[in-house]
C-alpha cells in the first residue's frame, strides 16, 4: 500500500474525536460509480482472506475492495488509525433483508478486548442511501472503552444519544473494536447491504496521523465531551480512560488538560523535615 | 379440599416489564437507557427502536403506575479496577400486571 499523502491523513482533532466517540464517519466518500457496482459485487461475495493477511495482499482477487481501501480519504484514515500495512483480521458482507423481523442485540465484536495501548478498527461501507426504516447500524458513541464481553449488553435496547445510522450512499464508518453496536430491524421494502473489514495494526499506534494540530484546544474539547447515556459518575471515569488512550497514541504521558488523571496519581515523594524540632538531630540551632 | 392458584391463562393477567437505567443511584434521576418486554405479546419492543425514553426519570414511571421490583445494589469497585468502566450501574426493573 502506498503511503497516503499527508493531506489525506486525519488531523489530531479527528483522532481525538475517534478516541472520545469510538467512531469516525465519512459521508459519501465512495464515488457513485463504485456504489452502483457494489450491490452486485457484494451479492456475488468477496473471496475469503486468511486471518492476518497483509492489507496489500488481501484483496488482489477483489478489485472492488482494493479500490475501496485505496480511496485517498479511506486509505488516509486507515493509516492514521492503525498505521501502514495493517493485517486483515476478517471481512464480511452483511445483508439485512427487507422486513426482516429481528434486530441484533447490542454487542461488541469478537471477545472482550481490554488493550489500553492498541486497538483494531472496523471499516463499515454502506453502498446505498440508508434511511431510518432500513435499520442502519445502531452504535453507541463513547461505549468503546467499556469492559464488557460480546452480547452481554444485549439487555440494553436503547440508550440516550445512540446513533441509528442514516447516511448517503458511499458512506464509510471506521469503528473502534470495542464499540457497542448492532444491526437494526429492517422495516423497509429494500434489502440493506453493508461490507465490513476488521484491521489489526502491525506497528505501535503512536502519532500516525497529521499531528500539526496536536495541541489545538479543539483536541481537548473533543476528549472532554460527554454523552447523554453516561451516568453522572461513570462519565467522569470515561474521561480518565480517554486521556489514558490519548496519552498512549500521542506519546505524551503528561497530557491532561482537565486534570482527570493528574490529581488521582499525584503522590509526591519529597519529605519536608523539620530538623530544628527533632530532638534526635545533632545539629544545634543557633540563636540569632 | 386443597385450593389451587389460578394459572395466568385462567386469570388472563400478564406481566409487562420496563427496565430503566438512571444517571445515578437515585430513583428520581434522569433516564439514560431503557428496555421493555411485553408479556401480552401485543407489542414487540426491540434493540434500537426509539431515541426517546418513555419517562424522564425513574420517579415518573412510578407516577404512571409502574411498580418497582428490583434495583441495582451499590457495590464498591474491585481493588485495582476503580477506574474501569463496564455495564450500566443503576438498573431499575419495573412491572405492570395487565
Amino acid at each position: 500500500m502506498p503511503h497516503p499523502h499527508r493531506k489525506h491523513l486525519l488531523t489530531s482533532v479527528q483522532m481525538a474525536h475517534f478516541v472520545a466517540t469510538g467512531a469516525l464517519r465519512m459521508d459519501a466518500v465512495v464515488p457513485d460509480d463504485m456504489n452502483q457496482q457494489a450491490i452486485e459485487v457484494l451479492k456475488a461475495g468477496i473471496p475469503g482472506v486468511p486471518y492476518g493477511t497483509p492489507l496489500s495482499e488481501a484483496f488482489v482477487d477483489s478489485e472492488f475492495v482494493e479500490r475501496l481501501v485505496q480511496l485517498p480519504e479511506v486509505a488516509g484514515a486507515i493509516h492514521s488509525l492503525v498505521g501502514p500495512e495493517p493485517t486483515v483480521d476478517h471481512h464480511a458482507v452483511h445483508i439485512r433483508k427487507a422486513h426482516e423481523g429481528e434486530a441484533q442485540n447490542l454487542h461488541g465484536d469478537a471477545i472482550i478486548d481490554v488493550r489500553t495501548d492498541a486497538f483494531d478498527v472496523q471499516l463499515m461501507y454502506y453502498p446505498q442511501d440508508v434511511t431510518l426504516e432500513m435499520g442502519g447500524t445502531l452504535s453507541v458513541p463513547g461505549s468503546h472503552l467499556r469492559r464488557t464481553n460480546e452480547s452481554d449488553t444485549g439487555r440494553y435496547q436503547n440508550l440516550r444519544g445512540q446513533t441509528r445510522l442514516v447516511c448517503p450512499a458511499g458512506t464509510v464508518q471506521l469503528l473502534h473494536h470495542g464499540i457497542w453496536h448492532g444491526g437494526r430491524k429492517n422495516d423497509s421494502d429494500l434489502d440493506r447491504y453493508m461490507f465490513k473489514i476488521r484491521f489489526n495494526p502491525t506497528v505501535r499506534q503512536v502519532r500516525l496521523w497529521n499531528t500539526d494540530d496536536l495541541y489545538d484546544d479543539a483536541v481537548a474539547a473533543e476528549l472532554e465531551q460527554n454523552f447523554p447515556w453516561y451516568e453522572n459518575a461513570t462519565g467522569r471515569l470515561e474521561k480518565y480512560n480517554r486521556i489514558m488512550l490519548w496519552r498512549a497514541i500521542s506519546g505524551d504521558d503528561t497530557y491532561d488538560p482537565n486534570y482527570w488523571v493528574t490529581r488521582v496519581s499525584n503522590r509526591p515523594q519529597r519529605v519536608v523535615t523539620d530538623r530544628a524540632n527533632n530532638p534526635h538531630t545533632k545539629v544545634k540551632r543557633e540563636m540569632v | 379440599m386443597t385450593a389451587t392458584a389460578e394459572t395466568p391463562l385462567q386469570t388472563g393477567l400478564r406481566q409487562q416489564v420496563l427496565v430503566l437505567y438512571l444517571a445515578s443511584s437515585a430513583l428520581d434521576a434522569r433516564v439514560v437507557g431503557w428496555s421493555t418486554y411485553d408479556g401480552t405479546g401485543e407489542t414487540h419492543p426491540t434493540t434500537g427502536d426509539s431515541d426517546v425514553p418513555p419517562y424522564e426519570t425513574g420517579l415518573d414511571a412510578l407516577k404512571d403506575g409502574w411498580r418497582l421490583f428490583q434495583a441495582s445494589q451499590l457495590n464498591p469497585p474491585y481493588p485495582g479496577h476503580e477506574y474501569d468502566v463496564s455495564f450500566l450501574k443503576h438498573e431499575f426493573f419495573f412491572e405492570k400486571i395487565v
